[in-house]
């Protein structure tokens, strides 16, 4: 399958934080014929080993998270409607009125709002409060609403991906879907360095699942795919847009959870110039990602952080420019086949090194496959 | 000493660019001790060797900041904090590039609160007159720290950066002075302290040490007006009892009044209430890591000019030099 194609398909499956696995069977259903090896951590991270053609030892980690941000159902209400709990950061607002799926059969619901007619005045401005919105199954009452749902159940938005506009895409999930099938697409490829690509969860709720899961494979560097935040509408003046959709894949060079490594993020721009791939810096330093667990761990590692501009993430729908998509998988293609020969891999070599592990049956390990 | 202290508090390294801080040390330092190392978080790690327990004093290279988010098509520049900057403080400040080049923070003078003014409505003016002058100078990611001189006065010192070049100061004097134990010491100079105390983890987890301490700057109590604390500059280093980020390991914290008091070394006990170290990373690393830590009185923290007493200074190289003996 085509990587575009693979996204749309990803868009598609639901994995809200510590539900993961609709969309980890669905990467492990395509990646297993091309990978060497491959485990799932106890946390439920999805970790594939492609061995290196050289023999630095030098390990690379690539990491995509898989899950995104949702609700879950936290009580039934005697007439039927359900209370849920956000998961991840997602904002009021966006909920109002929106299309949900509900617990693992995906029973069809809707956020439902008082509609204007019954409004008071005052209730038509401000700010909507979380805690008065409800999903509407269409049950009559909770008797009903339990045969098919029960608490602790998620819910995730139920919009399919459209192709439209300028060569743009939109879809739900694309938070952290880009990233997972670039992921996807790059594991096809042999390189000089063994590679750990990681499908991590739990990322929207602590970028927990990476602290395991760099733990495990103790990487001298990494690179995080992402996708980011963009609002590069007109009423942002420019020096608030993080990123703009169709210049290229972003690059972080600082954010809330880390301070991307500059040799790295250096040989990433200039690998991107000589190949006449569009790049871009993200602009401004808000949200966390992944990067900032995998650096700290063990001895420390150099990451960076590359990620698909999209408009609207955390929300139902978001909107990504299909071109950054590709850009984003040739540059990371590009690093990965010319990392090793750069004078940040023969800096690495001259630093502490990560401790040995046995996470394969080629370093030593248990057979996973 | 205070050349020492001028040499480092000068020294350019804002938080993920404290390379030159480590280029400094290394030279002040080399054939000094028995090896120095880095690791991937750009630590600098110089040993000691011993035969005894290993002992890790950390103090952090990083010093807080700013981060060039846009250049306009008139050359100014917008910018984010590295580390915690107080937005009304920096008002009029100048900075310094790694390249050289100057700037001057200001604001957009239409906006009525100019105390609760964010960053995003400030900018920095570095003389460009359009973006493209303004990119030969400097380009999006690129960051730049206070300009502050540093001078003695009246046996205190003033300048930029003390938090916590002070700290590396400090433990580049103990390592000088060399003093005579069978434990193995660390002298570990830390990155990014001022985003997270994100350096001092791994390279903790890459020593496993059976002890720690973070040499660090401490708030006081003793400014007109300031919020009460029982810590004053010139009564001695502080032992810490806890901050924010860690509750001091009791041995630890009893080892270094053991040795203020057998030297008669004056000190302060020390519970900051806002704030961390890098003992807040150390103490929870691997299966857990006794952590104190030993701090100098500053006022002024954060701003370009932070004023601490030489004689604490003085008092925390000798205090140190006989904890590393327990």
């Amino acid at each position: 399958m085509e990587a575009l194609e693979l996204l749309k398909k990803l868009t598609t499956l639901d994995g809200v934080s510590g539900e993961e696995k609709p969309v980890r069977d669905f990467i492990l259903s395509h990646i297993k014929d091309y990978v060497d090896d491959y485990k799932i951590d106890n946390m439920g991270n999805l970790i594939a080993f492609k061995k290196g053609t050289g023999n630095s030892g030098l390990r690379i980690m690539l990491d995509a998270h898989m899950d995104e941000v949702g609700l879950m159902v936290t009580h039934i209400n005697s007439d039927g409607l359900l209370k849920f709990q956000t998961i991840g950061g997602i904002e009021a607002r966006v909920l109002v009125g929106k299309r949900v799926r509900v617990g693992e059969k995906g029973i069809p619901g809707v956020i439902g709002f008082k509609p204007i007619h019954l409004q008071e005045s005052s209730e038509r401005n401000g700010s909507v409060n979380k805690k008065k919105l409800t999903i509407d199954i269409g049950a009559k009452d909770r008797e009903q609403a339990e045969e098919k749902v029960s608490v602790g159940d998620y819910v995730t938005f139920a919009y399919d991906p459209v192709d439209f506009g300028d060569n743009k895409l939109m879809a739900k999930a694309l938070d952290n879907r880009v990233g997972c099938a670039a992921l996807m697409e790059l594991l096809k490829g042999r390189y000089e360095w063994d590679v750990y690509g990681c499908f991590t969860v739990q990322e929207e709720v602590g970028l927990k699942g990476a602290k395991t899961a760099s733990y495990q494979v103790m990487p001298h560097m990494a690179l995080i795919l992402e996708g980011t935040t963009c609002y590069d509408v007109p009423d942002t003046q420019e020096q608030g847009m993080s990123t703009r959709c169709g210049k290229g894949p972003a690059l972080t060079v600082m954010d809330r959870s880390v301070i991307a490594d500059r040799d790295l993020v250096r040989f990433i721009a200039s690998t991107a110039e000589q190949h006449n791939i569009p790049y871009q810096y993200k602009q401004t330093i808000s949200g966390g990602t992944n990067a900032g667990r995998i650096q700290v761990n063990g001895t420390g590692v150099k990451v960076a952080v590359m990620a698909v501009p999209c408009r609207y993430i955390h929300t139902p729908v978001s909107v990504m420019d299909k071109s950054d998509f590709n850009h984003m998988i040739a540059l990371a293609r590009k690093v990965l086949e010319t990392l090793p020969k750069s004078d940040a891999a023969k800096r690495c070599d001259q630093l502490v090194q990560p401790p040995a592990i046995s996470l394969f049956a080629d370093k030593g390990g248990k057979t996973y496959v | 000493m205070f050349d020492l202290i001028k040499t480092l508090a000068q020294t350019f390294g804002p938080s993920g660019c404290e390379k030159k801080v480590a280029d400094t040390i290394t030279g002040l330092l080399k054939g000094k001790v028995d090896e120095i190392r880095t690791d991937a978080m750009g630590n600098l790690i110089c040993v000691k060797k011993g035969t005894g327990k290993k002992i890790i004093l950390a103090a952090h290279m990083d010093e807080i900041g700013i981060i060039v988010s846009y250049i306009d098509d008139k050359g100014f520049l917008r910018f984010s904090n590295v580390g915690g900057l107080p937005p009304l403080i920096i008002l009029g400040q100048r900075v310094v590039f790694e390249n050289g080049t100057v700037g001057v923070i200001w604001y957009e003078e239409n906006i009525d609160n100019v105390k609760n003014t964010k960053l995003e409505k400030m900018f920095i003016d570095i003389g460009a007159k359009s973006r493209a002058e303004a990119e030969k100078l400097v380009k999006v990611g690129d960051m730049a720290v206070f300009v502050g001189d540093t001078i003695e006065q009246n046996g205190r010192i003033i300048s930029k950066a003390l938090d916590d070049r002070i700290g590396c100061a400090i433990l580049v004097q103990l390592a000088l002075n060399a003093p005579k134990t069978d434990n193995e010491i660390y002298y570990v100079f830390t990155t990014q302290e001022e985003v997270g105390l994100r350096g001092a983890k791994t390279a903790a987890f890459g020593i496993m040490p059976d002890m720690a301490l973070a040499i660090d700057v401490c708030d006081m109590g003793d400014m007109p007006g300031c919020k009460p604390m029982a810590v004053s500059l010139g009564e001695g280093p502080t032992v810490k009892i806890k901050d924010r980020s860690v509750i001091a390991h009791p041995e630890v914290k009893d080892a270094l009044i053991k040795a203020a008091t057998k030297k008669k070394i004056p000190y302060q006990l020390e519970v900051m209430l806002e704030g961390g170290t890098d003992a807040g990373s150390i103490h929870i690393t691997a299966g857990g890591i006794p952590s104190g830590g030993v701090s100098i009185p500053t006022r002024f923290i954060h701003d370009a000019a932070e004023m601490v007493d030489m004689k604490d200074v003085e008092n925390a190289v000798k205090l140190l030099a006989e904890f590393v003996k327990a």
